[in-house]
C-alpha cells in the first residue's frame, strides 16, 4: 500500500504539487487523471524517488521514502517497476538484453536461464521470438509491450504506468489496457497509472483520482467519477471545451497577454 | 512600471552579466557535486569491468587513427619550422632535440586531448544526452542501477587510462615524423639527428606528458558526461549539450595544461 500525505513539489517559482493526499490500496489499479502539464508525471516520479519531494510523506508499506538516503532508496525501488511514456528502451541493446537488464544487474537467475526467463516475460505481454530485434525496429505498441516486459521482469510489487496508451492507435491502446488488467490479476500487483485517456481510465481503474492545480480534487470508483457533481472533474471526464478549467485557463491567458502589453510599454 | 523606465543600459548590462556569472558559478558547483558522485561510485563494488573495457575500446581504438595523423603532422611541421629558425644561427643539429621535447612535453598530450575532446567528448555528451531526454536514464534508476555508476564511471575510468596510451603512440609517431622530414626533406644527418633526439630527452619529459594526458582524459569524460546528464528539451537540448561539452572540454584541456606545466616544470 502506498500512502501519500501532504506532498509538495515545486520547480523554481512554479508550484507543481501543492499538498497531494492519496491512498493507493494494495492489489488495485489507481488511475490519476488530469490535464497535460498538471504534474501527473512529477507525482509518480516522486513516488519512485526519481524526484525528491520538497515536503510531505510517501509511505510505501509503512516506510517513508522521502526521508531515505540513496542506499535505502535503491532497496525500496526494487519493489517498483515503471513503464515510461516513450517506453525508454535502451537503444544500444536488443530486446532480450533490455528485458534481461534488471535480471542480470540483480543476478536473479544464472546466465544460462536468462534467455528462457526473458521469453516467458515477453510471452506475458503477448510477444515472442523478438529477442534479437533492436528497439528501433519495433512499432510503438511493441515498444510499450517490451517496456512493460522489462518493468515486470524483476517481479515488482508495484507498477507505475506513465501514460500507457498515449500515442497508440485505439486497438493497440486497448491491448495495453487488457495487459494492465491481466497483470493485476495474474501478479496481484498494486499499480498507479497516469493518463488523460478517459476510455483507458474507466477500463483499467479500480479507483480514479483527479489531479488539478497541484491537489487531488476528487477520488472515487470509475462509476462515482462518471457521475461526479464536481464541475472541474465533470468537465474533464466529459471532455467539454467549456467549463471551469478552460474559463480559468482563458482568464490566465488574458492575464498574461495584459501583463505582456504593459511589459513592452515599460520597456520603451 | 516606473522601475522599468528607470532601467538604463548600464543596469541592464550588469543584470545580464550578473546572471551569466551566477549561472556559471551554479554550473561549476553542480559539476563539483557530479565529480563527488562519480568518485564515490567509482570505488563501490561491484566494479563495471565489462563496461570499462567496452569504453576503452570506444575511446582508445577508435581515436587512435585521428591521434596518429595529428601527431605525425605536428612532428613534421615542427621540424620544418624549427629548421627554418635554427638555420639562422647554424644550430640545425638541435632540431631533433626541440621536436622531441615539444612533442613529449606539450604537443603530444595537448593535441591528443583536443582530438579526444572533439571525438569522444561529443559522442559521450550526445549519447548520454539522448538517454536523458528519452528517459532512459530514469529507466536505469527504476531497474536497480545507479546511472552514474553504470554510465559515467566506466567512461571516466576508461578515458583516464586510455589517453596516456594514445599519447605514447602520439609521441612516437610525432618524433618519427620530425625525423623523416629532417632527414629526407631537409638533408639532416640521420645519426646526428637521432643522437640529439635521444641525448637531451629525459624520462621526466615523457612521464609528465603522460600524467597530463591522464588528467585530460579524466576531465574530458567528466565534463562531457555532465553535459549529457543535464541535457533537456529534446533534440535541440542534446545538440546544445554536445556543443557545450566539446567547447568546455577543449578549453579545460588548454587551461589545465598551463597549470600542470607551471606546477610540474
Amino acid at each position: 500500500m502506498i500512502e501519500i500525505r501532504g506532498l509538495h513539489k515545486r520547480f523554481g517559482k512554479n508550484i507543481v504539487l501543492d499538498g497531494i493526499e492519496l491512498v493507493v490500496p494494495r492489489g488495485k489499479n489507481t488511475v490519476v487523471i488530469g490535464g497535460s502539464g498538471t504534474g501527473k508525471s512529477v507525482l509518480i516520479k516522486c513516488v519512485v524517488g526519481l524526484l525528491r519531494a520538497d515536503e510531505g510523506e510517501i509511505l510505501i508499506d509503512g516506510e517513508d521514502a522521502t526521508k531515505m538516503d540513496e542506499r535505502e532508496l535503491v532497496r525500496i525501488r526494487r519493489k517498483f517497476g515503471m513503464l515510461f511514456q516513450g517506453s525508454a528502451l535502451f537503444d544500444s541493446m536488443n530486446v532480450g538484453e533490455n528485458v534481461a537488464f534488471s535480471l542480470r544487474r540483480l543476478h536473479l537467475y544464472p546466465e544460462r536461464q536468462i534467455r528462457d526467463v526473458v521469453e516467458e516475460k515477453l510471452a506475458m505481454v503477448g510477444l515472442r521470438d523478438i529477442q534479437h530485434l533492436m528497439p528501433a525496429e519495433l512499432s510503438g505498441g511493441m515498444k510499450k509491450r517490451v517496456g512493460l516486459a522489462r518493468a515486470i521482469a524483476a517481479e515488482p510489487e508495484i507498477l507505475l504506468y506513465d501514460e500507457p496508451t498515449t500515442g497508440l492507435d485505439p486497438i493497440m491502446a486497448d491491448v495495453i489496457n487488457d495487459l494492465i488488467i491481466s497483470l493485476r490479476e495474474l501478479l496481484g500487483v498494486t499499480s498507479i497509472s497516469i493518463t488523460h485517456d478517459m476510455a483507458s481510465a474507466y477500463k483499467i481503474a479500480d479507483q480514479i483520482a483527479m489531479l488539478y492545480k497541484g491537489k487531488i480534487v476528487e477520488v472515487g470508483t470509475p462509476e462515482e467519477i462518471r457521475n461526479t457533481r464536481n464541475p472541474v472533474v465533470s468537465q474533464f471526464v466529459e471532455g467539454r471545451a467549456e467549463g471551469p478549467i478552460t474559463a480559468e485557463h482563458e482568464e490566465f491567458v488574458r492575464f498574461v497577454r495584459r501583463s505582456g502589453e504593459t511589459g513592452t510599454q515599460g520597456g520603451r | 512600471m516606473t522601475d522599468n523606465r528607470k532601467r538604463n543600459g548600464v543596469t541592464a548590462f550588469l543584470e545580464t552579466f550578473g546572471t551569466r556569472v551566477f549561472r556559471m558559478v551554479e554550473d561549476l558547483g553542480n559539476l563539483f557535486v557530479f565529480l563527488l558522485q562519480c568518485l564515490t561510485w567509482m570505488f563501490r563494488p561491484p566494479s563495471e569491468i565489462r563496461n570499462i573495457v567496452k569504453q576503452m575500446e570506444e575511446v582508445g581504438v577508435n581515436s587512435l587513427p585521428v591521434v596518429l595523423v595529428t601527431a605525425t603532422f605536428t612532428g613534421m611541421v615542427l621540424a620544418l619550422q624549427s629548421w627554418s629558425g635554427f638555420q639562422r644561427f647554424q644550430a640545425t643539429s638541435f632540431v631533433g632535440t626541440v621536436v622531441a621535447l615539444s612533442i613529449t612535453r606539450e604537443l603530444g598530450p595537448v593535441f591528443a586531448g583536443l582530438m579526444v575532446s572533439g571525438r569522444v567528448g561529443a559522442s559521450m555528451a550526445a549519447e548520454l544526452g539522448t538517454m536523458k531526454v528519452t528517459e532512459q536514464i530514469d529507466a536505469l534508476v527504476t531497474l536497480a542501477t545507479n546511472p552514474v555508476k553504470y554510465l559515467v564511471v566506466p567512461r571516466v575510468v576508461a578515458s583516464t587510462l586510455v589517453l596516456p596510451v594514445l599519447v605514447v603512440f602520439a609521441d612516437l609517431v610525432g618524433v618519427l615524423g620530425g625525423y623523416f622530414v629532417s632527414v629526407y626533406l631537409l638533408g639532416a644527418n640521420p645519426y646526428v639527428y637521432a643522437d640529439k633526439t635521444y641525448q637531451y630527452l629525459e624520462f621526466r619529459d615523457i612521464y609528465t606528458g603522460l600524467v597530463k594526458a591522464a588528467v585530460f582524459g579524466f576531465l574530458i569524460a567528466l565534463i562531457s558526461c555532465y553535459n549529457g546528464f543535464i541535457a533537456q528539451g529534446g533534440a535541440e537540448g542534446v545538440g546544445r549539450a554536445t556543443t557545450k561539452a566539446v567547447v568546455a572540454s577543449s578549453m579545460t584541456v588548454l587551461v589545465s595544461d598551463y597549470f600542470m606545466t607551471s606546477y610540474m616544470f
